[in-house]
């Protein structure tokens, strides 16, 4: 908890100093359904979210996938 | 950052794989697990976002500098070989890894024949057999001779819960066992007669609602599941089938063909774990998975590093959701003060009034690249489309979605002052929102829409008779002109969202959530039906993993009193509570004393309770307790718990049952954490444990296998011959508890005398679910578990907007789950509670008071309570309360009279389109 509030103020600071810096971003790294729904989540929460992939589209392995148990809805 | 070129301009690509069908270049489709061909220039798959293509490293030019036959076809003008690699550098406050896993590699090892054998698929491979926009385009066939396999194997624990130093992993994968069964049963859909073996070790069904599943799948004909290690046999010349040898206990070890075989492969940690731990400076455990804080599963070891997914460790795809949602509200925790600062609002020009208008039809036909031009005549449609009533303006357009075509229409509507717009394209489904934002960019209500599917219901469907598709196309446009001229103008409202959040229940789940709502700048209520906060947590004291539960539970107690923003009421009572989305209004009793809370969001975490056993002496023998119980004689090394020479724990007791037909989840990782402990006080004591399947999931197998190494004596019984305990004095002439169960191994009855005997109990629904379904209008899944508005994507939330739900009250759960899950509801909270408004749409239900005769039968139909009997000047009636409604159009249905309409789908609109359908015939 101590640490996070230190990690808070640095963070402010740091915004403070470089001006219009982007530093309440976020960056989700993997654009699977988790990483997709923390993206969704922080961009609707109001924040600028940079999402990042390493394949040529987001979806990962759930986009693979035919089915979903156990109600058997589509996957993709 | 460094962003690899795709040799496709995104921003000109329309998607209409034009391109893909002239490359000339042919390579295994990486999506499609290589089983099938792709080309150079593709889009990955399907559903791909964006949709849009690009380059393999295949590519000719790109190799060889020869071809671009692809720039020469494409009308877009997207490809650009001059593409290169681009750096980004970007500057952020908190990171979220969601790295997920990679599928373990059976090639790896050589003893499954994976890569040698044709017909040995992994369960990846297979799911793209299955798809259908898969492998072989939702057929399921042999690689060998591409014909439908009919005898199929699957072999679970391929890669997990094995010590192999050729490969593998000690830990459970988790979701092996319930994809296996979701792949038989999907098996059997396509092929009613198909044969489908499973062989496993225990069988994981430990999730909610998976044990009915399990029994769906075990009770198709033709399915079996054999409990059996194998090993792979052969392959069979000519025929490429592929023997499995196992081994039952009444027939001995044997060999048996199969005509495909799958490997129900695990979950590895993501490829390059090491460097990419190194690169954000985290730190890993022993499998190479991101290791965590004990007492929160989404935080790395360096701060502002948060992680969700299967990064964690195996996981399913609920749990990769709610742990994004519990990361995303950490991160809300650390930058609140930077919310809102970066996003931009929207300003639409101010909408023209057109109600006094004769309707002035607009209609945009779409080419889709090719997509529908090559099947529909699209210029004939649009001269006919020139020629329906009402109609004043038409026009083809090749893409009606890309971003220029979009001012094309809007600079149409204005210029040519159209009011209603007809955009003959794709489904609503995946377009509707883009067309109805197009008009308000012209100033016309957004409502004043009509799509007419000329692709997914024509083109795409009746590819081989192009001049019947012409009609077709032609029919849907009438159809869609017709309903346009009957198009009211509907205004969305804004509901403004009150900053505060409810939560009710005061244990773990109840506290973690309240704490973030509240760290993120919101007010909170936290009710609670105790004298004490803490609820179930209070009797748990240590986790497996080693948390001290009881320290954390007083600091997060300590933490909520402390915190300004949260207000505890105890021995607290909901009276009443109402209200809609942003808007709720709930009475709390507490101290006597009626408070009226006003609140945007609830959180509901009221928790579930411990089954009180009539099974096996408990209440009439003190020697029988639970493992709660257990656990407490354990913390305060009760006299006759060291003095215990032999202890027997049960293990399923209340549950999997027909009463109560559930996994409860926590009792094999329970009963082994309280076995562990026990060896710590009295190495010597014996202890047993009968149970039916150990479901020590994911990374908790460790302990499993630790157990197990300390000679903790595991003994399997089947559900139809449980074990039987009775009072007894042995030859020592020691009082006993004598439990004789049938060892399945040896054939005969076991009789074990124990001094103790600890029951795994079920974990029950609270009552304090039951209060919060009838005042919260909210619902259970038939064991009386909280039910969430979609299993798989939307796991914290109801159906009805802005009611939350975490903990126990949703299924049984581990302490640092029901963390995890805590944080994720109030992350989804924040999604609301960050708003000013919350926009409902303008398509509700709507009651005609004249024509209503207050029978009720709307108020049934609706699953959102949305109605209810208001006094009227005409009387009683029923009215809706639109923002709760969510334009379904149950009660149009059901309703008499047809006092009830649902705006934008009224009957006027409806049958409008159903006479224009008829007058073509």
């Amino acid at each position: 908890m101590e640490q996070e509030l230190l990690l808070k103020e640095q963070i402010q600071q740091l915004c403070n100093r470089g001006g219009n810096n982007n530093f309440g971003d976020v960056m989700v790294i993997g654009g699977g359904i988790s990483g997709i729904q923390a993206s969704l989540d922080l961009a609707a929460a109001g924040y600028k979210v940079y999402l990042v992939d390493k394949a040529p589209s987001i979806g990962g392995h759930m986009a693979q996938l035919d089915k979903t148990f156990p109600t058997n809805d589509c996957s993709s | 950052m460094i962003k690899k070129p795709k040799y496709v301009d995104e921003s000109k690509c329309t998607g209409c794989k034009a391109c893909v069908e002239y490359c000339p270049v042919k390579y295994p489709d990486q999506f499609n697990q290589e089983i099938s061909q792709n080309k150079a220039i593709h889009i990955y798959f399907t559903q791909a976002i964006p949709l849009a293509t690009y380059i393999d490293e295949s590519c000719l030019y790109l190799k060889e500098k020869k071809c671009t036959i692809c720039q020469a076809i494409c009308k877009a003008d997207a490809i650009d070989f001059n593409q290169t690699a681009e750096k980004v550098e970007v500057n952020v406050g908190a990171i979220i890894l969601a790295l997920g896993f990679e599928p373990f590699d059976p090639k790896l090892r050589n003893d499954y024949g994976y890569g040698k054998f044709k017909n040995v698929v992994t369960s990846l491979d297979y799911e793209r057999i299955l798809s259908p926009s898969g492998a072989y385009e939702g057929e399921i066939l042999r690689a060998s001779d591409k014909k439908h396999p009919h005898k199929i194997a699957w072999i679970q624990c391929v890669g997990s819960r094995q010590v192999n130093p050729a490969g593998g992993n000690s830990y459970c994968s988790a979701v092996c066992c319930s994809y296996a069964q979701k792949q038989v049963i999907l098996t059997k859909e396509h092929d009613a007669e198909a044969e489908c073996t499973i062989f496993h070790n225990d069988v994981r069904t430990h999730n909610k609602d998976l044990e009915r599943y399990f029994q769906k799948a075990e009770q198709l004909p033709g399915v079996r599941f054999i409990r059996s290690y194998v090993s792979i046999g052969k392959e069979i010349p000519k025929s490429n089938n592929v023997t499995i040898r196992y081994s039952t206990p009444d027939d001995g070890v044997k060999e048996e063909e199969f005509d495909m075989v799958v490997l129900s492969i695990g979950l590895n940690p993501p490829a390059n774990y090491q460097a990419l731990a190194d690169k954000f400076g985290i730190e890993l455990n022993s499998h190479g998975f991101c290791k965590t804080g004990l007492s929160n599963p989404m935080e790395a070891t360096k701060p502002g590093v948060f992680v969700s997914g299967s990064f964690q460790g195996p996981a399913d795809i609920p749990e990769s959701v709610y742990t994004a949602s519990g990361a995303g509200s950490q991160c809300g925790e650390l930058l609140d003060y930077r919310r809102g600062k970066l996003s931009k609002e929207r300003i639409y020009p101010p909408e023209r009034d057109v109600s006094q208008e004769e309707p002035k039809v607009g209609v945009f036909v779409c080419h889709c690249g090719a997509n529908i031009s090559r099947v529909v005549n699209v210029p004939s449609a649009v001269e006919y489309a020139l020629t329906l009533p009402n109609v004043v303006y038409a026009q083809e357009q090749l893409f009606s979605c890309a971003t220029n075509s979009a001012k094309e229409i809007a600079d149409m509507a204005k210029e040519k002052g159209l009011n209603r717009l007809v955009i003959a394209a794709c489904s609503i489904r995946t377009l509707e929102p883009l067309f109805r934002d197009t008009l308000r960019e012209a100033g016309i209500n957004q409502y004043y829409l009509d799509m007419a599917n000329i692709r997914e219901h024509c083109s795409w469907v009746h590819s081989k008779e192009k001049e019947e598709a012409t009609h077709k196309a032609k029919d849907l446009i009438r159809m869609s002109v017709a309903r346009s001229s009957h198009l009211k103008p509907l205004q969305e409202f804004a509901l403004n969202v009150n900053k505060t959040a409810l939560v009710v229940g005061g244990g773990v789940a109840g506290l973690t959530s309240a704490l973030s709502v509240a760290n993120q700048g919101h007010e909170v209520y936290l009710v609670e039906k105790d004298t004490d906060l803490g609820g179930m947590a209070r009797r748990i004291h240590y986790t497996l993993e080693g948390l001290d539960v009881q320290e954390y539970l007083h600091d997060v107690i300590r933490q909520v009193y402390q915190h300004p923003l949260i207000r505890v009421y105890t021995e607290a009572a909901i009276t009443e509570t109402g209200g809609f989305v942003g808007n709720f209004i709930t009475k709390v009793k507490a101290q006597g004393r009626v408070t009226e809370i006003k609140h945007g969001a609830t959180i509901l975490a009221t928790g579930a309770e411990e089954y009180q056993p009539i099974e096996y002496l408990y209440g009439k023998d003190d020697r029988v307790i639970t493992h709660l119980e257990l656990e407490e004689q354990i913390v305060k090394k009760e006299e006759s718990l060291l003095n215990t020479r032999s202890l027997v724990m049960i293990q399923c007791v209340g549950c999997r049952n027909e009463d109560r037909n559930y996994c409860s989840r926590i009792c094999c990782s329970e009963s082994i954490k309280n076995a562990l402990k026990l060896k710590e006080l009295n190495p010597q004591m014996d202890i047993y444990i009968l149970f039916r399947d150990m479901r020590t999931y994911g990374l908790k197998e460790d302990y499993y296998r630790e157990a197990a190494g300390k000679d903790v004596r595991f003994i399997r019984y089947e559900a139809q011959d449980q074990p039987q305990v009775e009072e007894a004095v042995d030859e020592d002439g020691r009082n006993v508890l004598r439990i004789s169960v049938t060892d399945l191994i040896l054939g005969k009855k076991l009789e074990i005398d124990a001094d103790k005997l600890a029951l795994a109990v079920a974990v029950i629904p609270s009552a304090g679910s039951q209060e919060a379904v009838d005042l919260f209008k909210v619902t259970t899944n038939q064991d009386g578990f909280f039910k969430e508005a979609h299993v798989k994507l939307r796991p914290v939330e109801f159906a009805v907007d802005g009611v939350y739900l975490c903990g126990m009250a949703h299924y049984p759960k581990h302490i640092a789950e029901t963390i995890s899950q805590s944080y994720a509801a109030a992350g989804r909270a924040l999604t609301l509670l960050s708003r000013d408004s919350v926009v409902a749409s303008g398509a509700v239900a709507e009651v005609n008071g004249n024509d209503c005769i207050s029978c009720g039968a709307c108020i049934t139909a609706c699953s959102y309570g949305a109605i209810e009997f208001m006094m009227t000047p005409q009387g009683r009636k029923a009215g809706v309360n639109p923002p709760l409604c969510k334009g379904d159009g149950l009660c149009n249905t059901v309703c008499p009279t047809g006092a009830i309409q649902l705006k934008n789908f009224t009957d006027e609109q409806i049958l409008s389109q159903i006479d224009a359908a008829v007058a073509g015939l």
